[in-house]
This record gives C-alpha cells, structure tokens and sequence, in this order.
C-alpha cells in the first residue's frame, strides 16, 4: 500500500492536537484517504451495512434492556409492555428482532463473497480469522438474545443447545452448568443469557475494529484478485466509497423496512408469542432460519455428540480456509472450476437451510447426509485439490490494465 | 456505470428475494402437513400494506369477546384504556369508563391491613375469568382455555386460522377418527385427537348492538378482526409510519443512485 496522501493539519488548533492525539489524522487516512481499488462491486459494500447494522442492533437493544426484564416470571410480559405501553416500543422491538435477521442475511453474503473473491488469502489470513470469531460470537449473541423473550421456542431452543453441549467430552458437564446455571433452562440462565447478550455485541465492536485494522494493512481485496499496483488502481474511500456504501445501505435499509413495519413477524417462529411452559414441548423445535443449516448439519448424523463435533467442526473448518485453499490466483472469476464448486457449495448451504425447517426422515434425512457431505468435501476435499490440479484462466496483469498475461501473477 | 450499478443490484437483490422465498416455504410447510383442510381466507380489511380495522367489525368483535369468550378465556395484556386508542375500536371515554367500571379489583390494603376492593379505572387490565391457571384447568376438565392476547400472533395461519377454527366445528366425526366424549372435532385443529373447547358460536348465540344478524360466521369474522387487533394493537400505527419511512427511502435511494452515478463517472 502507497502513501502518497499526506495530512496536513490546516489551523492552530488541530497543529496542536495533532502532536498530542492524532486523531483527525488517524480518521483522514483510514476513513477519508484510504485508498480503495476502484473496481469493488456492489458485493463489497456488506462490509460497510454491516458496520451500520452492529450499531443499530446495540442503540436498539440498550433502549429494549431499559424497558426488558431480565426474570422469568416477568419477561414475556415485560416484551409485551414494551410492544404495547413504551412509545414506540413495537418501532425498537421490531427493528431489534427483524434487525438480527438483516444482520445475519448481509454477514452471510458478505462471507461468501470473501470466498468467491478469495479475500481470506494471503496476506489476509487474519482478517479473515477475525471475522471468522465474530461470526461465532454473532451465533452466540443471537441464540442468547433468541432466549430473552421467553416464549416456548426460546425455552426450547435453550434446551436443546444446551443438552448438546453437555455430550462434549471433559468439558461437557462443566459447561452445561456454567450456562444453566440450575438442573433445567430457569431463571439463572436467563439471567446470564441476558447479562452475556448485552456483553458480547460490545466484544464484537472491539473485534470489528480489529478487523478495520486488519484490513487497512493491506487494503482492499477486488474482484479480480490482482493487488493494487500504484496509484492509478485506487480512489479515495471519501467520497467515493461513502457515497456508494450509502447508497447500498439505503437499497438494503429498503428491505429491511419492508420487515418492520409490514411483515415483521415473518422471519420469527408463532410459538414464541406463547410463554415458555417447562411441561409441555412444542411439536417442532425450529431455531431461527440463519442458524437452520447448522441445526440440519446436526440432525444429520445418528450420534449425538459426532451431530455436535460436525456442527460446530462447520464452523471451525473456516478458520483453516486460507491453509486448505493454497492457490495463488484469487479470484473465482479466472478459476473456472473453483467457480462451478462454489456455486454448488452456495446451492449446498441453502439447501441445507431448508432441511433444517424440516422432520429429519425418509428423504430428508438422506438429503442432509448428502449435503452435510458435500459441506465439508468442499473444503476438506475440494479446494486443496483444486489447488493443486486446476489451471487458472489468464488473468489481467493490473486492475487498470486489462491486458491479459498468461501466467497468473499476485504481486 | 448505469448497467454494471443495475446489474449488481438486481442479482443481489434476485439472490435475496431466492433466500427469503426458500425460508419462507420451508416455514410453511413445517405445519401445514398436519392439517386436514386448507386455511379459509375470507378477507380481511386489515390485510395489506394500507389495511385498517373496521371499526364496527372490532366493536362487534368486542362484543362477541365479552358476551362469549371471555366467559373462559382472558386477554390479560389489555387495559380498558386500549379501547379509546387510536386504532383500535375507539369507543368514547365514557361508555369504556362505563364498561371497566362493571368488573372490580383488589389491589391495595387500607390502615387496617384489609385488602379493598373497587372498581376497575381505564389504567387497569381486563379482568381474567378464573384466579389462576389450576382453577381454570379445573373447570374445562383440565384443559387451559389459553390468554388470547396474543393468540393470532401465536398461531400459524394467523387471523385465518382463528376464524376457520372458529366458524369450523362439525357435528359429524369422521369415520376413523377417534374422538374422547370431552373433545370435540374440528377439521382446522392440527392433530386428530380433538379440541377441548366445544363449539363456543350458535346462529343468534347474541343480539348485536347495531342489529347486524348473529350468523356463525358473522360472529366468527368479527371476533376475529377483535382478537387482531388485541395482537396488534400497534399495527395501524405501524403501516402508516412505514409508509412515510418507506416512501423517504424510496425518494433518498433514488437521489442516491444518481449521486452514485454522478461521482463515479469520472474514474475510469
């Protein structure tokens, strides 16, 4: 990366400060200077939504807490006098509820546009372990956020995530009782449920700005993989990233509106508009759809506790993403083999997603054996294999240089 | 710049819409399988991105509510003064102090350490049938008549599932169908070991106060629309701000796009 920007404090004042806390030179070359490659597409504009949604969800959810209480006996009552008594109660709950939703929907594009473009590459392995933790703590705030309004599916799902936890060896016991708190899912774990999901968004904020961080060092991925080669490749983030990351933010807000204020209760489960009731099980436990491929990745298999290794291995397969995928050439676009298994790993996922709305039997079951396969052939199997056999296309030699050199260069 | 912008835009948002489709079906399905006939949609005026309650539909919902359900079945989230709101049935000051007024409650203790009793004000919640869970469960052969506060919120199908349910009961069991003397059969009830509320509407079970005739149906459809609106007492209000929110966006995006384009027609 180039500096060829230099900050120049222009008054008195901000001479001053600038020998003491830089910061308005900090925030001219990180946000305003940063040079940014000129070709991102619309795909990279998650990353910007995003940033957007982690703060709505916090100013949302610090108002919720206000009105929220955190006790068995009075939380599912204290949701609806939040939806019913607080002035504009139903407006911040809403967009609390449905934002999780949105939060999630813009992480997962903005997680397999990463893998198309092949931005967890070298020299960004970090970056992308960084946003591998958050994704995880997204999962865990969510599920503790999903137990709050303790209707019947957050008492439920509780249940069921917890039991599974207690199958891991050693830790197993220990942890269930960490996160209980009791013998069964009561007050002292929504207690802690409550205390942890007002923690963790914060934990995230700190990882989100190590994740800037990361990225800064060597600046922005593109669609086509090549590095930014000189000046004649960037722009500066300000105005010309803002503008267009807004304009994105807005097109997104525009669906996440749509939620809120006409179907806002689509994307929740009617069960948990009853009070959770200890004796009585609803017909199907369903957590929320963002985390469904994972619930059918767990149902896959006979055995509990392998279900539970294959679950969370999903996870933590993504964090060896840069050492499985050892080719040079970034992006899927000159990687026509590369291509055709993502696309099919993206049809996987979704698939996966609708098996884990439904009874796991008969052909379902088979066909979330057979894409729980394809799920970890994908990684474990697929991309050190491609690195190794397959032959990119040729590549440009520049991102403002078009021509075409045959063999694929990085740097 | 113009196609590439378009282009993006419709293949995100194609690729969204495919997501929310998917999810969506596969929720669907999840309890529909159960059912033996297929959800009645008989329209409603409150469906719709511009739908409002029919305000004499919800007063004679209300009236149902009172002269029949509320006779097992509570609506605790509800205070009197919700009758008043916008949005809601908008009875007069008056007739609802009238109305809370009829029921009475015990909440305080006076110098002496008695409990008193008085008369319910428009702050306080309708009243519930029975004291507790046990006594209700006693008197419906042990069955709980569920708080119907939230009841169309907390069944799939929604609005139209309450009012097949409602308007739904049929006097001849199926051959097959196995159905114990304190159940009664109801097609729409998911299972098929029976419902335990009895049929609860007769033609002219009640005398509508505007002399609309008392059908089954009519009662049905319009305890209904009340039971909505006790859901979401919120949801007036809510499509009338979304309209101005979404309306903005709508405008915002626009000029957005041609700033987008503006800025970006210099970089080459």
């Amino acid at each position: 990366m180039n500096n060829d920007y230099e900050y120049v404090p222009k008054n008195s004042f901000t001479r001053w400060l600038d020998t003491r806390l830089p910061i308005l030179r900090f925030t001219n070359e990180h946000i305003l200077q940063f040079p940014t490659p000129k070709n991102l597409n619309y795909f990279w504009t998650f990353g910007f939504i995003l940033t957007f949604f982690l703060i709505t969800q916090i100013i949302t959810g610090v108002i919720l807490a206000m009105h929220y209480a955190p006790n068995s006996l009075l939380a599912f009552d204290s949701i609806e006098h939040i939806m019913r008594d607080v002035n504009y109660g139903w407006l911040i709950r809403y967009a609390h509820s449905n934002g999780s939703s949105m939060f999630f929907l813009a992480v997962y594009i903005h997680m397999f546009r990463g893998l198309y473009y092949g931005s967890y590459k070298e020299p960004r392995e970090v970056l992308w372990i960084l946003g591998c933790i958050i994704y995880f703590l997204m999962i865990v705030t969510a599920f503790m956020g999903y137990v709050l309004p303790w209707g019947q599916m957050s008492y439920w799902a509780a249940t069921v995530i917890i039991n599974l936890v207690g199958t891991l060896p050693i830790i197993g016991d220990s942890l269930t009782q960490l996160l209980l708190g009791g013998f069964a899912v009561d007050n002292p774990t929504l207690n802690r449920f409550f205390s942890l999901h007002y923690l963790i968004p914060f934990i995230i904020f700190g990882l989100v700005l190590l994740h800037i961080w990361s990225l800064h060092v060597p600046g922005n991925n593109n669609p086509t993989g090549v590095s930014v080669q000189g000046k004649q490749d960037t722009v500066a983030f300000h105005p010309y990233y803002t503008v267009k990351d807004f304009f994105a933010y807005v097109v997104f807000l525009l669906l996440f509106c749509y939620f809120i204020f006409y179907n806002p209760n689509a994307l929740g489960h009617p069960d948990n508009y009853i009070e959770a009731d200890p004796m009585l099980t609803p017909a199907h436990i369903v957590p929320e759809w963002y985390l469904l491929p994972f619930y059918a990745i767990l149902r896959a298999v006979p055995d509990k506790l392998f279900g539970v290794l294959l679950m969370f291995g999903s996870i933590v397969v993504l964090f060896f993403l840069p050492w499985l995928d050892t080719m040079k050439v970034r992006s899927a676009r000159y990687r026509p083999f590369y291509k055709m298994f993502f696309f099919i790993f993206v049809l996987d996922c979704l698939l996966l997603g609708y098996l884990g709305a439904q009874v796991p039997e008969g052909v379902y079951l088979l066909l979330s054996r057979v894409s729980t396969f394809y799920y970890f052939a994908f990684f474990i199997l697929i991309m050190p294999a491609l690195s190794r056999l397959e032959r990119p296309n040729p590549m440009p030699i520049g991102i403002s240089n078009p021509a075409l050199e045959q063999n694929a260069r990085l740097d | 710049m113009k196609n590439t912008i378009m282009k993006n835009i419709s293949k995100i948002l194609l690729i969204l819409f495919s997501i929310l489709f998917l999810y969506g079906t596969s929720y669907a399905s999840d309890d529909v399988n159960q059912k033996t006939h297929k959800i009645l949609k008989p329209g409603f005026s409150f469906e719709g991105p511009f739908g409002v309650f029919d305000r004499s539909e919800l007063r004679r919902g209300y009236q149902v509510y009172s002269e029949v359900c509320s006779s097992c079945h509570s609506i605790d989230q509800l205070s009197f003064r919700n009758l008043i709101q916008e949005g809601g049935p908008e009875f007069s000051e008056e007739e609802t102090k009238r109305i809370a007024s009829q029921y009475t409650i015990s909440d305080r203790y006076d110098d002496y350490g008695e409990l008193v009793e008085r008369k319910r004000l428009l702050s306080d919640r309708f009243p519930s049938p029975f004291p507790n869970k046990k006594a209700a469960m006693f008197a419906n052969n042990g069955s709980y008549p569920p708080d119907l506060s939230l009841i169309v919120k907390a069944r799939t199908g929604g609005h139209n599932y309450i009012y097949s349910l409602l308007s739904g009961y049929e006097a001849i069991i199926p051959e097959g169908l196995e159905i114990s003397d304190t159940l009664s059969y109801n097609p729409w009830y998911p299972g098929s070991a029976g419902i335990a509320m009895m049929q609860p509407l007769y033609d002219d079970l009640i005398e509508y106060s505007d002399g609309t005739p008392a059908t089954i149906d009519q009662m049905a459809y319009d305890v209904t629309v009340f039971l909505s609106w006790v859901s979401e007492p919120e949801l007036e209000a809510r499509k009338k701000m979304g309209f101005v929110v979404i309306g903005f966006l709508i405008i915002f995006v626009f000029l957005m796009y041609l700033s987008t384009r503006r800025l970006w027609k210099e970089v080459h």
